[in-house]
């Protein structure tokens, strides 16, 4: 091994200025960041960041627009999910998570609808053949979310009840129909 | 009876201030890295939803602490292992009874010095002290029955030994150039001025003496970049073997070490409790204007100046451990004593012939 080492100046060598210009770089990062945190707290300059850290799960990056996140079941204007229950999702998805259980709809213009419909979160493979299999524009991933950690597989099961409750994130959704929706504001200030 | 209290409050008052800012340390430290760094900081323990900034936090470590399991090895010694971090609390906390945190208050027929105790040999016993927290390093490291813990301990002890010399040699031209070694003596005599306007502050009349001072009191708190006795990451310390509140403990003593320092580096180098200008007939700037304060109201001051000065030199000294990278072991040695021990040496002979020349 071939051990090259610079040789210091005599100011370097005397260390006492280098470990100043050093402590001046992190003091200058110390009461910048300072500035800003305290005009924070006091509601001024909120667009301009003290610090680099993103606080998941209260501030978020912004994902791709096409990123494919939590799955939601589109609703009619009735609230009742579009899913007529054809299998096409179940069928096309590579890792089996979605299992649906088929029903006759109560109104005659509509041949069936979901009995149950429920994905195993911890098995999707966000591949999205489910979105793009989807002939009644029922199946999206467009809510922007990451599905959150859970103490229980139970909780991870997603049932057609959660699935129906999800919205899309405004700008992302990929539906003409889609429910209005949106991330809740997050107040800068209760970060603190 | 009267001055029983008077003691007790003094106590009380110094240690109070003395453990509560040690206790924030805990979360300055986290907190002033953060920031350094451009990050957030630990701001997740909350009390009914308030975060206060992240202050849960040295309470959650402390009841965390003090309910894990208190464990000892079982081929150590246990007397040994339990007595070494109070050894260390001890050392810390006992320097602050002859730091003087202000001038002598005169309430009615009182005259109230304070300062703990008021001892002839006051620098002597600084130093004594902060060699006596060497035992507990090198009794935590052999009382842990850990090959590794105990070589942390022998490391731990080389490095302080090493360093008290340059510390001490450093304090000698202090003691030169005010003629004394008592605490309060040499903080008085830093309210004189050069030329009529500069403070002479000790670091005014031992610049090089401050440096050298500064440098080894960093490497007697252990502390980056003088770390190599504990280096948490890295190698491992004389404490491997500690768990539970004596950890905490050691903890405890390091940050209480470092207030320590920052306030025996403001009584002998940045005047104690002197405010430039702020005598005891209130502020008076010669040539410009003078304002008469009573003498209840200039004391207050001066203590409060005392305490805003160790609160930043707690803070310059995070400011150094997060700046700076670690010290290899030999260029640690090599810096104790073949840099900074010459240098004291020298700084001492400087002042003796400066002293004699004016």
């Amino acid at each position: 091994m071939k051990i090259v080492s610079e040789k210091l100046s005599l100011l370097e060598s005397l260390y006492l200025f280098e470990i100043i210009r050093g402590l001046m770089i992190t003091t200058r990062h110390f009461t910048r960041n300072m500035y800003y945190h305290t005009a924070h707290l006091f509601g001024l300059y909120l667009d301009v960041p003290a610090a680099v850290t993103i606080q998941y799960p209260e501030q978020k990056i912004p994902m791709s627009k096409r990123w494919r996140g939590k799955h939601r079941l589109n609703t009619r204007p009735d609230g009742s999910t579009r899913c007529v229950a054809c299998m096409l999702c179940e069928t096309v998805c590579p890792v089996q998570c979605i299992h649906i259980v088929a029903a006759e709809h109560e109104d005659p213009e509509i041949e069936k609808c979901p009995e149950s419909f429920e994905i195993d979160i911890t098995r999707c493979c966000w591949c999205g053949m489910c979105e793009e299999a989807c002939p009644v524009d029922a199946m999206y991933m467009d809510t922007g979310e990451i599905p959150e950690a859970s103490y229980s597989r139970e909780e991870l099961n997603y049932n057609k009840e959660v699935l129906i409750k999800q919205r899309p994130l405004p700008g992302y959704q990929r539906s003409l129909n889609a429910p209005g929706g949106g991330a809740p504001k997050v107040n800068p200030l209760g970060l603190y | 009876m009267c001055d029983a209290v008077i003691i007790l409050l003094k106590i009380a008052v110094v240690f109070g201030f003395v453990l509560n800012v040690a206790a924030i340390m805990s979360w300055a430290e986290r907190k002033q890295s953060a920031v350094m760094q451009d990050r957030i900081g630990a701001n997740r323990a909350d009390v009914l939803g308030f975060r206060i900034i992240g202050l849960f936090h040295p309470i959650a470590d402390t009841i965390k602490m003090l309910t894990k399991e208190d464990w000892i090895p079982p081929q150590g010694n246990p007397l040994i292992h339990t007595l070494a971090p109070f050894l260390s609390l001890f050392a810390a906390l006992i320097v602050f009874a002859v730091i003087p945190f202000g001038d002598t208050l005169h309430v009615g027929s009182l005259n109230i010095q304070l300062q703990i105790v008021d001892l002839s040999v006051g620098v002597l016993f600084v130093l004594a002290f902060g060699s006596l927290g060497i035992y507990s390093l090198v009794l935590a490291g052999w009382s842990s029955d850990n090959k590794w813990s105990l070589l942390g301990g022998v490391r731990a002890a080389a490095q302080v030994i090493s360093y008290e010399l340059a510390l001490a040699l450093s304090i000698v031209g202090v003691i030169m150039v005010y003629g004394s070694i008592e605490l309060d003596d040499i903080a008085r005599a830093q309210g004189q001025y050069v030329l009529g306007i500069i403070p002479y502050w000790g670091v005014v009349a031992q610049p090089l003496g401050f440096l050298i001072f500064f440098a080894a009191a960093v490497a007697e708190t252990k502390r980056t970049p003088f770390d190599l006795p504990e280096s948490e990451s890295e190698i491992i310390g004389y404490f491997t073997e500690y768990s539970g509140m004596k950890f905490g403990a050691f903890w405890m003593g390091e940050f209480i070490e470092i207030v320590a320092v920052a306030g025996v580096v403001t009584a002998l180098y940045f005047g104690g409790w002197q405010v430039p200008f702020l005598n005891d007939n209130g502020l008076f700037v010669p040539g410009l204007f003078s304002i008469h304060l009573p003498h209840l109201l200039v004391v207050p001051l001066q203590v409060l100046a005392f305490g805003l000065k160790v609160i930043f030199f707690c803070w310059f000294m995070l400011l150094i451990r997060w700046t700076l990278p670690r010290f290899r072991y030999d260029q640690l040695m090599n810096f104790g004593w073949k840099f900074l021990l010459p240098l004291a040496l020298l700084n001492v002979v400087l002042t003796g012939f400066l002293l004699i020349v004016f």
